[in-house]
């Protein structure tokens, strides 16, 4: 990894005699999609210059099983939530951050009723803890000021699990020239690749709801759209692409822009 | 006498039969699987006042909003004389509680205001319903008997509000001309003007008066008992439909008990799997849907602002959230009356799923909530939606071919995707 950062798993600490203070959930997304890799490794950064004693799961890591349960298949579900709780709970793992909504909702929502109980976080969140504590802050004259920047909610991070003020915040501290999109927070529209639509073409219709939620974003005249969510960013940039806008608009995760914010 | 005791036979038939509609309501809503909704009573409490009766999230669009407030005010304070018509009509009195004097005065002048101001707002929404081009009053459920029911209402609390008004103008022209048995009473702030419309002959005044009396009163028990067949019965249900709201995040589905139990033995083989009958898997009709998801169907007043806020529905795909619900209603009226008729149900060979809700529709769904955010009374659309899938995921092993593959990769990997497990912290490395 670039930077020589070296990402510690929970089994490598333990074979220290360690435990992590938090667990970093990469998610599929985070873990194998080369764009969502990114973002991974710069939610690493950011963990690695606070100083948190975090690791990952590594291999041992699984999917939560939120496609599945979203798509009607809930023993597949259940099963993905089982295995995964049997190992958390076998490395008494107590706070979890997670890089995707979806991860998110389902380790903090679902996983409880199933035996696996633990203090879940979104990135977003803890970067804006981070920054609330001072550990964080964007470098003088940071590549952000002045920018034109708007933020599109992940509908599992926000009307899900109703946080719309932590990426937010974190945009806030930027200096940078925020613009609400039409259709905001609890109104927001979705990115069009929620409930298991990612893995499959969508139904007939006029257009991709991809297309018609980057048009809001075209219409905002931003020219960077933040979002917090490996499936957003997807959606997004593919609309981004679709209506030749890739010179005009930048889509970036909140850890991507804190990272270039912070210089780390 | 005799218009006592036609106003007694109608009063009771009115009661009777709504009472008799209503309980075939509950008995149908009862069909639904259980479900624990009586946790945390406060906390219900506040929402049903906040959402039902402080219209929180009919907000969102502020001038619908105001309007339907008219409407909502003026319905509920307007049913205070509604008490005064019952006892005038059983005791042959008028105006009986002019007896409160000057408070009277004042609650007639209230009813006046509040009947024009419903009056006007009915006639607002007659034209955004069928004149503008509101995206959500378009739709394909929303065509024949639909679009025809939301007139009806329109139309009957217009003339409802009409007679009320052109009573008290008759009456208002009859008190001034001192007319027997019209008394001074009320204040008329908007009736006031209409009585200049209206003849100067007394017989005429008493037959106008008379008429508007018996239209209104009739109107408004016709009205009672048109409810349980129209879309209308919100009035009613939105106040024990948001108190039985979901009170959990709105991405917190419930994990599926059943499942959970053989699962558990499925993983590990010491533990016995569950005997006993074998639960239906998902919802395939009516009866394998929660009682609340029935209580919201009934609760549906069509306004169509799930819709309006779907991801699929406004790009185009057959996905309507509000039809979903009129779905539900639909099928749920049919096994009621197949009830009825038959003592316990009998098959159809007909469900809600593929009968009423096609698998194009479910699979378009994104699960973003944008419906259950938007609806004014906490329907939950997406329960339905995703119950149906777990139906044809589960006990029918149907889904689309790209959702079976990530199903196995899932099985398989451990990802959605075709990637090995053993590559999973690669990443770390590159």
């Amino acid at each position: 990894m670039e930077n020589n950062i070296h990402v510690p798993t929970v089994a490598e600490l333990l074979a220290k005699g360690e435990s992590p203070d938090l667990l970093f959930w990469v998610g599929c997304a985070g873990s194998f999609d080369e764009r969502a890799q990114r973002i991974t490794k710069d939610i690493c950064k950011i963990l690695q210059h606070v100083g948190i004693k975090y690791a990952i799961l590594g291999t041992e890591e699984s999917c939560t099983g939120d496609p599945a349960k979203r798509a009607g298949n809930e023993f597949l579900f259940q099963m993905q939530a089982m295995m995964n709780i049997d190992i958390l709970n076998g490395y008494e793992i107590k706070k979890i951050v997670t890089a995707c909504p979806h991860c998110f909702n389902t380790l903090k929502n679902e996983y409880p009723s199933l035996g696996g109980h633990y203090e879940v976080i979104h990135h977003t969140e803890l970067i804006q803890s981070l920054i609330d504590e001072g550990k964080l802050k964007p470098a003088d004259g940071n590549t952000f000021k002045g920018k034109r920047i708007t933020y599109h909610d992940p509908c599992y991070l926000g009307r899900a699990n109703d946080v719309y003020e932590a990426p937010r915040k974190i945009l806030e501290t930027l200096d940078a020239d925020l613009v609400e999109l039409k259709r905001c927070r609890s109104n927001g529209l979705c990115c069009g690749a929620g409930g298991a639509q990612m893995f499959k073409e969508p139904e007939p219709g006029k257009k991709d709801v991809n297309i018609e939620r980057i048009e809001d974003v075209i219409e905002t005249k931003a020219s960077l759209v933040a979002s917090a969510c490996p499936f957003c960013m997807t959606m997004l940039q593919d609309g981004v692409k679709i209506k030749e806008q890739e010179a005009n608009i930048e889509v970036l995760d909140i850890a991507e822009i804190t990272v270039k914010a912070n210089k780390l | 006498m005799i218009s006592q005791i036609i106003f007694f036979i109608l009063l009771f038939s009115a009661v009777f039969l709504f009472s008799k509609n209503a309980r075939k309501i509950y008995r149908n809503i009862k069909l639904g699987q259980p479900l624990n909704r009586s946790d945390r009573p406060g906390e219900r409490l506040k929402l049903m006042l906040l959402v039902a009766f402080g219209q929180k999230k009919m907000f969102k669009k502020p001038l619908p909003a105001i309007l339907h407030l008219f409407v909502y005010v003026g319905f509920c304070i307007i049913n205070i004389e509604m008490l005064e018509i019952v006892i005038d009509g059983l005791f042959g009195t008028h105006r009986i509680l002019s007896a409160l004097g000057s408070f009277y005065n004042f609650l007639i002048f209230a009813f006046e205001w509040l009947a024009l101001g419903v009056l006007v707002s009915c006639v607002i929404f007659f034209i955004r319903r069928n004149l503008l081009n509101i995206y959500r009053f378009k739709g394909i459920e929303l065509k024949d008997w639909p679009k025809t029911d939301a007139n009806l209402i329109l139309i009957t609390e217009i003339l409802l509000m009409a007679a009320f008004l052109f009573m008290n103008a008759a009456d208002y022209s009859l008190q001034q001309q001192g007319a027997a048995g019209y008394h001074e009473a009320g204040a008329f702030p908007v009736s006031q003007y209409l009585s200049a419309m209206l003849p100067e002959s007394a017989n005429t005044l008493v037959f106008i008066e008379r008429f508007c009396w018996w239209f209104h009163i009739i109107g408004v028990f016709a009205f009672l008992n048109y409810l349980p067949i129209s879309k209308h019965l919100h009035i009613i249900l939105a106040f024990p439909n948001t108190y039985f709201s979901k009170l959990e995040p709105k991405g917190q589905f419930t994990n599926i008990e059943s499942v959970t139990a053989e699962v558990k033995s499925m993983l590990d083989p010491s533990i016995p799997p569950p005997s006993g009958e074998v639960a239906r898997f998902g919802a395939k009709d009516v009866h394998d849907l929660t009682w609340k998801n029935l209580l919201d169907a009934y609760t549906c007043t069509e306004c169509g602002r799930c819709t309006a806020a779907c991801p699929a529905n406004i790009t185009g795909k057959l996905l309507s959230p509000r039809k979903i619900m009129m779905d539900t209603r639909d099928r749920l009226e049919e096994v009621g009356r197949n009830i009825s008729k038959n003592g316990t149900f009998k098959e159809d060979e007909k469900s809600l799923i593929d009968s009423y809700i096609t698998r194009e529709e479910l699979w378009a769904c994104t699960t973003c909530n944008a419906c259950v955010e938007q609806c004014p009374v906490n329907i939950n659309p997406l329960e339905i939606i995703v119950g149906l899938r777990q139906y044809a995921v589960m006990e029918e092993s149907q889904a689309p071919s790209s959702i079976n593959a990530m199903f196995s990769n899932l099985e398989n990997n451990g990802a959605p995707w075709k990637y090995s497990q053993a590559d999973r912290a690669n990443w770390a490395n590159k």
